[in-house]
């Protein structure tokens, strides 16, 4: 080993020397432009309006410090609504997501079922053929729950992705466990959840990870589900604040100058109020996605 | 209790209705974890798929699906001879074709960078910086976008800095398509590099010695070691992606476009949301609508089918 380190200290030519450094500085940047963008969103969101509109160029500190465009986004009544309705839907939709995942991936890790093909393909056939986006809005409502939280709940209540990482990390599990758990009279509900659950835990991690960004993330459903501004979740009233400039506030006509003051000075700090959540929980769960994607890979 | 002991043999002989009887009574716990699963199905994949059949009819919201008239395949007629089709077709294939072709080698690119990284550390933090794009979600994106490619947005600020002249970049036709691949390079680069990277870790280390004995510099065991160990795993995910060859991120595209982009924003995805808004005639045209998604899928489970067919030929994986 040492004899092997040290022979790489000797080959270690002038050439190979200057790869790494080039390597390392194209590395950087890279880093750097994959950071600068959100660096500068989060520079500018502290950055006072007049001093913003004013200036050319780049920004790497902020000028003027202020944190007004805080204050103000947090008086746009909306956007805490905003937040508590994909709050809501994340304590519901969690747990439905994990329970049923979990399920699924016991029933397509199990074997001798008679009609385990049959569900098999019945779960997978979903992935490549859907209805359409007419046939499913027309579905959610004859299902009553068109202008509910509940259209943006039920029909994500499985991913088959998902499903495939949940079954291979079932597989993995030792058989024997569930064996002597058999003879010792357990029935497959008890398995499931005080041994196969208690083993599979850091992909369990990793799917309330990729559920919880799904959700968090999602504004398609709820923009063609949802009527009232009031039910809609976080990521469309950014988008009603940012893209389609068309202000949700807009009901009355004295508030026209308000309105524009908001959609100048709060797009920076709405934009890191939603975003800061998600990036401050992905690194520490990072090994364990990480693991996610090699799985689901292995069988696409 | 003893249970009885069926012999494979004993079992093949028994009819239908008692395997059944059996197979339900010894894995009831099973089937009652799948059932609400099952009723998920149901409800919200299959029942939308009977609704399909509007596509195949004059379907008004006020007469209902089932009182609506059959029309046959006049919708898909409609939707063949629309001038549209041609630029949905178009755009489809080369927003599509585009992203295939830049979007696919950057997190190979990466991968190979980062095996050639030898400070843990380092290699690490590059990993979770180029890691974090992709959980920001595609409204930040597109606002981002929005809010830099502006007249006097930071893109303008850099292009002036070197020369350029100052302008809307997300207005103009020329560089929808451009900010639309670079972006989701942006997005995806660091997360479709872990596949790689996993892959990487399988090759194994006595070959890089061997080339090393034999005078070979960095550049040449990448290229002869390393790009050959990562081909199988290439080829999976290339045959793969080929086989969505119509998903386009259409989203993100109704995020990002707007009127003056649509000659090369607009794809079959989007013109569906369109047309289901009325925003082209004036009312929903829900047939419309169904025929053109169907039209999209029908030809991505053709792709898929096709790649899948190619790839279970030549390489040994299939998906089925």
């Amino acid at each position: 080993m040492t004899n092997a380190v040290h022979n790489n200290k000797i080959k270690e030519s002038a050439g190979s020397k200057v790869f790494t450094v080039i390597n390392a500085l194209l590395l950087i940047f890279l880093c750097f432009l994959t950071l600068y963008p959100i660096w500068y969103c989060l520079v500018a969101s502290f950055t006072a309006t007049s001093y913003l509109s004013a200036h050319q160029g780049v920004l790497f500190i902020p000028h003027m410090f202020t944190t007004s465009a805080y204050r103000l986004a947090f008086t746009h009544p909306l956007l805490l609504s905003g937040y508590k309705n994909i709050l809501l839907v994340l304590l519901v939709s969690l747990p439905i997501n994990i329970i049923l995942t979990l399920f699924t991936g016991y029933f397509l890790a199990s074997k001798n079922v008679l009609f385990k093909p049959v569900i098999q393909f019945l779960i997978m056939f979903t992935m490549f053929f859907n209805g359409g986006m007419i046939p499913i809005f027309l579905n959610i409502r004859s299902l009553g729950l068109y202008n509910t939280l509940w259209a943006l709940i039920l029909p994500g209540a499985i991913s088959v992705y998902n499903c495939i990482i949940c079954r291979t990390a079932i597989q993995a599990v030792p058989e024997s466990l569930s064996e002597s758990a058999y003879l010792d009279g357990a029935n497959d509900l008890v398995i499931v959840f005080r041994i196969t659950l208690p083993l599979i835990m850091p992909t369990i991690a990793v799917l309330l990870l990729y559920y919880g960004i799904g959700h968090w993330n999602a504004w398609f459903p709820a923009s063609i589900y949802l009527q009232d501004n009031n039910k809609l979740p976080i990521q469309n009233i950014m988008r009603s604040i940012l893209i389609a400039n068309s202000n949700l506030l807009n009901a009355s006509g004295s508030e026209t100058d308000k309105v524009d003051d908001f959609a100048e000075t709060i797009k920076y700090s709405t934009i890191i109020l939603t975003t800061v959540p998600v990036l401050c929980i992905y690194p520490f769960l990072q090994k364990y996605f990480v693991k996610g994607v090699m799985i689901g890979a292995v069988k696409g | 209790m003893a249970k009885k002991v069926v012999t494979n043999a004993h079992y093949k002989k028994l009819p239908l209705s008692k395997k059944i009887a059996r197979d339900f009574s010894h894995n009831k716990y099973k089937y009652l974890m799948i059932l609400p699963v099952l009723v998920y199905l149901a409800l919200f994949c299959y029942k939308p798929m009977y609704g399909i059949q509007i596509a195949f009819k004059n379907y008004k919201v006020t007469r209902g699906m089932e009182k609506s008239p059959w029309v046959g395949l006049y919708w898909f007629e409609a939707f063949f001879n629309d001038p549209y089709f041609w630029r949905l077709l178009r755009n489809t294939f080369t927003i599509s074709g585009l992203t295939i072709l830049f979007g696919f080698p950057a997190p190979i690119v990466l991968a190979l960078m980062l095996n050639e990284v030898k400070n843990t550390k380092f290699k690490r933090t590059v990993q979770t910086i180029t890691y974090m794009p992709y959980f920001i979600s595609l409204v930040v994106l597109c606002s981002l976008i929005k809010i830099y490619s502006q007249q006097n947005g930071l893109i303008s600020d850099v292009v002036a800095f070197f020369g350029g002249t100052k302008q809307n970049w997300l207005q103009d036709p020329k560089y929808f398509r451009s900010i639309y691949v670079i972006s989701d390079i942006w997005q995806g680069i660091g997360w479709n590099s872990i596949i790689y990277l996993a892959a990487l870790s399988g090759i194994d280390q006595e070959q890089y010695e061997a080339a090393r004995i034999d005078g070979a510099n960095r550049f040449q065991q990448m290229l002869h070691i390393t790009l050959p160990g990562l081909l199988p795993t290439i080829t999976i995910l290339f045959i793969l992606r080929m086989g969505s060859i119509l998903n386009v991120g259409y989203e993100k595209i109704l995020l990002m476009y707007q009127p003056t982009t649509y000659e090369v924003a607009d794809v079959f995805s989007t013109y569906t949301y369109r047309i289901s808004l009325g925003a082209t005639s004036g009312q929903p045209q829900y047939s419309l609508s169904t025929a053109v998604s169907l039209f999209n899928t029908i030809v991505n489970v053709a792709f898929l089918l096709l790649t899948n067919f190619i790839s279970s030929r030549t390489t040994e994986s299939s998906l089925f």
